[in-house]
């Protein structure tokens, strides 16, 4: 099931509605038109997780030791973690063209 | 065991969600249709029923939470009129485009302004293209039956659309009429449980309606046109499954009335279709071969039953209780469109009739009927279309 790469042919392949199961990057890496590339800064954070609530896109993760991780492949750079770290510990990098 | 109740027709549609185990209904009162929802409250209240009632803020909200009800796996229903079917549009396609066999009353009521409570079909037929499937009631007992008809007609698997029953308010709504409740075994039996083809589920998730690119969203539209095409060749499949077992039978897609050997055939919807039952009678009477035929289902359109229904007549005369404007009356649109390539098509009027729930009697029928007789006998149409009983 499923309309990711390869999975269908034609229609008769097709459920009758449009159904996925959640699959980590189905249709690519959607990160790759991302303009500025957060960065946190691992001395200043203090693993409150603002950052993990707040991405729209799902995409910080939590390390065994509850460290935010972000996943460039998906990250948008919308810098929300940015605004929202009460530490000022992420920066807004310009990504290279 | 069977039994007859004298109620309103309102009640009757929701003694039939009851009969068909109905699992969750969310509604917003609307006239003419909260007769429907609030004895589904009390009942539900009562105990009487076992379903989740949900109230919400908006026949929007309500489809909303039909779909995702119906997502779940559980049988829903829902019921609206005019405006708050028109609130719902943007859902309605959600709900078919999903494939969610949601059933809904519609108590048809004119669209305003003029602000108006009365009976027309502007509000189900400005729905024609959002996929649902429109059934159409000219009795009580056709719309407790129709409702149950339209469960398993929904949920088979070759067809999973949601489906309106459509009946026209107060002339049906809140008319009383005796009906026969069958026995809740047998309609258990013609009617089992909801066996979902998916659902949601915590623990095998499952994103649904997702983005569908121009790759493949043609694909999923011809899907729907698909099961069209399955539901009008099931309707009347489960129309005479629905005889066997109870007696009742409605004609299927269209029922037709001394429709053998006629010359001029009579084409409408709804109640209207049971007062012409005396005007042709007494055209029949004074020697004029004319037949009846009400079209029970809008969508799927029976554009083949149309066709065959044609052959051998000289005149249609169609009878829409509402009006596309800048065009005609949709049936009348729908039966030149089905006889389209035909040899021979007979010629075609039509009326426009009973809009904002004017009375259409069967006298008015009668002289419809009679000055399409002359425009037959003449060999042409002088009016293509009739505003009938219009004050000048
Ligand atoms: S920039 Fe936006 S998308 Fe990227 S990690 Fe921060 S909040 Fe998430
Ligand atoms: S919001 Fe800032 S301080 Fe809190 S966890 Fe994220 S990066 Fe660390």
């Amino acid at each position: 099931m499923g309309l990711g790469r390869g999975a269908s042919r034609g229609l008769r392949d097709l459920p009758p509605t449009i159904l996925s199961s959640p699959k980590v990057g189905s249709v690519g890496r959607t990160g790759s038109w991302r303009l500025s590339r957060p960065v946190i800064n691992y001395d200043r954070c203090t693993k409150c997780l603002l950052c993990w609530i707040y991405c729209p896109e799902g995409c910080i993760s939590r390390a065994e030791d509850e460290k935010p991780i972000i996943d460039y492949d998906y990250c948008k750079g919308c810098g929300i973690c940015a605004k929202e770290c009460p530490m000022d510990s992420i920066l807004m990098e310009m990504e290279e063209v | 065991m069977a039994r007859v109740v004298i109620e309103m027709g309102n009640y009757i549609a929701s003694y039939a969600a009851k009969a068909a185990r109905v699992k969750v209904v969310a509604a917003y009162p609307i006239t003419p249709q909260t007769q429907i929802v609030e004895r589904i409250a009390e009942l539900v209240e009562r105990g009487e029923m076992d379903a989740e009632y949900v109230c919400v803020e908006s026949e929007h909200s309500a489809m909303v939470a039909c779909i995702a009800a119906a997502a779940l796996g559980v049988r829903t229903f829902t019921a609206t009129s005019a405006h708050g079917l028109t609130l719902m549009h943007e859902a309605l396609h959600w709900a078919a485009g999903s494939r969610l066999p949601i059933v809904m009353a519609v108590v048809n009521r004119a669209m305003g302004p003029g602000w108006n409570i009365w009976p027309d079909f502007s509000d189900s037929l400005s729905q024609r293209d959002t996929g649902w499937i429109q059934f159409y009631c000219a009795d009580s007992q056709e719309i407790f039956d129709t409702i149950i008809q339209a469960y398993k007609l929904c949920e088979d698997k070759r067809v999973l659309l949601p489906a309106m029953v459509c009946f026209e308010g107060f002339v049906l709504s809140h008319t009383s009429m005796p009906v026969t409740i069958p026995d809740q075994g047998d309609i258990d039996e013609f009617l089992p449980p909801y066996d979902p083809g998916w659902t949601l589920d915590v623990d095998n998730p499952l994103s649904h309606a997702t983005i569908t690119p121009p790759e493949w969203y043609m694909e999923f539209r011809y899907l729907i046109q698909e099961a069209m095409e399955n539901a009008k060749r099931l309707i009347p499949i489960v129309d005479e499954e629905y005889r066997r077992m109870f007696g009742f039978k409605h004609g299927g897609l269209i029922e037709r009335y001394r429709c053998e050997d006629a010359d001029l055939i009579l084409m409408t919807m709804g109640v209207m279709g049971s007062e012409a039952k005396l005007a042709v009678d007494r055209l029949r009477n004074d020697g004029l071969n004319v037949g009846l035929a009400r079209v029970r289902v809008f969508r799927p359109f029976p554009k083949e039953e149309i066709k065959g229904l044609a052959e051998g007549v000289r005149m249609i005369a169609t009878v829409d209780r509402h009006t596309s404007f800048g065009m005609e009356g949709f049936l009348a649109t729908e039966v030149k469109a089905s006889l389209y390539g035909s040899k021979n098509p007979p010629l075609i009027a039509g009326f426009i009739a009973g809009l904002g729930g004017r009375d259409v009697t069967f006298h008015d029928i009668e002289s419809m009927m009679r000055k399409a007789w002359d425009w037959m006998e003449e060999g042409k149409v002088e009016k293509e279309v009739e505003w009938v009983n219009l004050r000048w």
